[in-house]
């Protein structure tokens, strides 16, 4: 009898839709490249990935960070303009002064980790914080670098320059960071506690961990992450301006939520994260110019994929459910 | 005495001018199942917490396996053997089965940890719910909420590195249907019997009676009558815990009608008439079955189809519900008392647009007092209730409303006697007046209250029984008679 009620009480839960949700920003990837193939056959090749995915790499790493924060039921509205800020510093003081730079760039990591901190202490609302923190980095990327210039250090142009033969190097860095940081976030212990706060703080802290190291440990990851994400967007443009990163804050956002991620409750995914990453980049960088909109709407095109995609993972959602 | 668990003295813990514990005395021993009942707000949920380690109490002297414990924490309860099931479930819905299980296991970590846990819960639970149907891949969040409560259970049972001395089982069954519900308990015997201690709080005062060695009854913060369980019975149990003589049976109910209106009806998919579900103005509808099989769904489809046409669901009047899982469908957290129960009526309460500041706070007066909720200031936040006193803000809310058919979703859940026995009177009272109550309940003894109760079965109907056939066997044999 108890067989037959195990099988009974089963809730239909078809696999197919979650599977479906979880292969969404890969399909969108894939469709994406296949309409880029299409207008223009001659970009799917190796110095063409080359180009249109250089930048690809600043923004998944923009998207991890941001998804650190995401994991943690937080959000930081200032990943740009602390982006702004690392690379101004790393155009003057650490090519100039490299221990300076070096410091100043350790120093505002440990600002974020303490922002993480201020937030979970005094239980304050994350976007206020990061927002009141935009305007900081956004003020000291000015004070660091006024005007438009400086020099990127050698070795993040040599890094970023790179080729590796027969796969794009872009690809290959965006499958090293997705396939660590699934590791790490998916995989291990201290992943599933991060992961943990975002769905239930409470039972995290009542099976004994400590929520304030964790979200300390968000942060800073977000700072790291944000550091990576200016050190690759020198490396690539050799030199910087004081807004450089403006408009990666809601590119990283967009790519959290493209990949699969939720807003609240700890679901991420750092493979779908960085698939959202590149999708937004192929979008923004080269869907639109190929289809020859102009590059005043092209803002606009590029949040209509992103409503498209959205829609679509909303549609199969419900079904699921 | 080196064998008991848990030795507290005079132990104290107060919120703000509030008494949560006024100088208690608890002792555990090795071996021994403890039932601890008492009203809500009687100071239980304090004192678990206070053991396991949650809440740190203002005075008084606390050993735990012999150590004289000063500054206690939920770790080093951890290391102590201490485990907890709280009674508002504290799994992440966003991890899997296996994932929860390694949160509360430090120990468990490096390589190959995932499926060491995976293996862990799997033996624990089938071990307490064989034939339980869940996988260690299992998303928690898609977990029906019973499925979540077992898990819950067996994750406090699950042994890595530190011992297990004694586990706190905070209403365990206030989610799982009969069948799951004894076999823990069941399990509970056998853990008592390999010296592990466990503290049992129910507000179902027959497993308490049936399942534990001693019963402390708490009252007002203090315990109020420890003794062994062969000396209770219910009645004295019952008197112990609220001095309420008891007061219930199947007796009134002389079932009027013949022409009055009906209210809902839901017709049978197949066309079986005698499948029908049938509520006239006045009755009080059961709604039962072994949890979780579907009773819940034909609420909230009796609820959409008062605005949306549904070809096989007939309602004809204003509908309001009543919801059991209070944290995720009930209250609004941030919301005072009075705003939370006037939510359901601001059209009413509005005067040139605006909402009448008025007339809301003699509506919430008035069904402060009709319902006693015990709130010095309806302005305070609702989060400041005791959880039945919240439950009755949430009655409030319904029967406040202009809804002439109140659906109710397992509306007592966790909540203690005292509460349930003058919400019983008020639903009465209502339905005397003409009101339609659907009342989804997984408590046999509350639908002694209803005038006709159907039995859900796999989302069908599959009985209906009258007031006179209602009891535990009926009730149990239509919910199992195909498996049978």
């Amino acid at each position: 009898m108890s067989n037959v009620f195990a099988v009974k009480q089963a809730r239909s839960f078809a696999p197919l839709p979650t599977l479906l949700r979880k292969s969404l920003p890969f399909v969108s990837l894939a469709l994406m490249l296949m309409a880029i193939g299409w207008l223009n056959p001659r970009a799917i090749s190796y110095m063409g990935f080359n180009l249109m995915l250089n930048l690809a790499i600043p923004v998944a790493l923009a998207t991890i960070a941001q998804m650190f924060v995401i994991t943690v039921n937080e959000l930081d509205l200032s990943t740009g303009f602390f982006i702004s800020f690392i690379a101004s510093v790393s155009v003057t003081m650490l090519n100039d002064t490299p221990l300076l730079g070096a410091v100043v760039i350790a120093g505002s990591i440990l600002v974020y980790a303490a922002i993480g901190a201020l937030i979970h202490l005094r239980n304050l609302p994350s976007i206020v914080v990061t927002l009141g923190m935009a305007f900081v980095w956004q003020g000291l990327a000015l004070m660091v670098l006024p005007q438009p210039g400086g020099k990127a250090p050698a070795w993040l142009q040599a890094l970023m320059g790179c080729h590796v033969p027969f796969v794009p190097f872009p690809i290959i860095a965006a499958a090293v960071i997705a396939i660590v940081l699934h590791f790490t976030l998916m995989k291990t212990s201290y992943g599933a506690v991060l992961r943990g706060i975002g769905g239930n703080q409470s039972a995290v802290a009542r099976a004994g961990w400590s929520v304030l190291r964790a979200k300390v440990l968000a942060f800073m990851l977000a700072g790291v992450f944000g550091v990576m994400a200016a050190f690759t967007l020198v490396g690539i443009s050799t030199a910087a301006d004081a807004g450089i990163g403006a408009g990666y804050t809601l590119l990283a956002i967009a790519g959290v939520i493209l990949g699969g991620g939720e807003f609240m409750g700890g679901r991420v995914s750092p493979t779908g994260a960085v698939a959202g990453a590149l999708t937004l980049t192929l979008a923004s960088a080269s869907l639109l110019s190929f289809m020859r909109i102009p590059t005043d709407w092209q803002s606009g095109a590029n949040g209509a994929i992103l409503i498209i995609v959205l829609a679509l993972r909303a549609a199969i959602g419900r079904r699921a459910s | 005495m080196t064998s008991s668990v848990i030795a507290f003295s005079a132990v104290a813990k107060s919120f703000g001018p509030v008494m949560a514990l006024g100088g208690v005395d608890f002792v555990v021993e090795a071996g021994e199942c403890v039932g601890l009942v008492g009203h809500n707000g009687a100071g239980k949920s304090t004192l678990m917490h206070v053991v396991a380690g949650t809440l740190r109490a203002d005075s008084g002297r606390c050993v735990v396996a012999g150590h004289d414990v000063l500054d206690y924490s939920v770790a080093l309860a951890h290391k102590l053997g201490v485990r907890c099931v709280f009674q508002e479930l504290s799994l992440c819905p966003n991890l899997t089965v296996a994932e929860n299980t390694r949160l509360s296991h430090s120990s468990l970590s490096g390589w190959g940890s995932l499926r060491r846990a995976d293996s862990i819960i799997a033996g624990k639970l089938d071990e307490i719910f064989p034939g339980h149907g869940i996988k260690g891949t299992d998303v928690v969040g898609d977990l029906s909420i019973g499925r979540r409560q077992m898990v819950e259970v067996a994750r406090a049972f699950t042994q890595s590195l530190d011992p297990i001395r004694l586990v706190i089982l905070d209403e365990p069954t206030s989610s799982l249907d009969a069948r799951a519900s004894a076999q823990l308990l069941a399990y509970v015997r056998r853990a008592v019997a390999n010296q592990i201690s466990c503290i049992l709080i129910s507000h179902l005062l027959n497993e308490v009676l049936e399942s534990t060695d001693r019963i402390v009854v708490m009252r007002d913060g203090k315990v109020a009558l420890c003794d062994p369980t062969t000396a209770f019975d219910r009645e004295k149990l019952v008197a112990a815990m609220v001095g309420l003589p008891k007061e219930r049976g199947n007796a009134e109910r002389a079932r009027r009608h013949g022409d009055v209106p009906l209210r809902v009806t839901v017709r049978d998919g197949r066309g079986i008439s005698n499948r029908d579900l049938l509520a006239r103005a006045g009755e009080i509808i059961g709604l039962s079955g072994l949890a979780a099989h579907g009773q819940s769904q034909l609420l909230v489809r009796i609820f959409e189809a008062a605005d949306r046409r549904d070809p096989e669901v007939e309602v004809t009047a204003a509908v309001a519900v009543v919801a059991g899982d209070r944290q995720t469908d009930g209250v609004f957290p941030l919301w005072s008392v009075l705003e939370n129960i006037s939510v359901r009526s601001l059209s009413a309460l509005t005067s040139n647009l605006l909402i009448s500041q008025r007339k809301q706070s003699e509506v919430g007066e008035a069904w402060r007092k009709r319902l006693s909720i015990r709130t010095p200031d309806m302005n305070n936040s609702i989060l400041s209730l005791s959880g039945g006193n919240q439950q009755k803000a949430l009655f409030a809310r319904a029967l406040a409303s202009d809804a002439k058919i109140i659906l109710m979703d397992d509306p007592m859940r966790g909540v203690d006697i005292a509460t349930k026995l003058e919400v019983y009177d008020i639903i009465r009272d209502e339905a005397a007046k003409g009101r339609t109550f659907l009342w989804y309940t997984t408590e046999i003894e509350e639908l002694e209250n209803c005038d006709r109760v159907y039995v859900l079965r796999n989302g069908e109907i599959v009985a209906a029984l009258d007031h006179d056939d209602i009891n535990e066997h009926s009730v149990i044999r239509s919910s199992f008679e195909e498996a049978a």
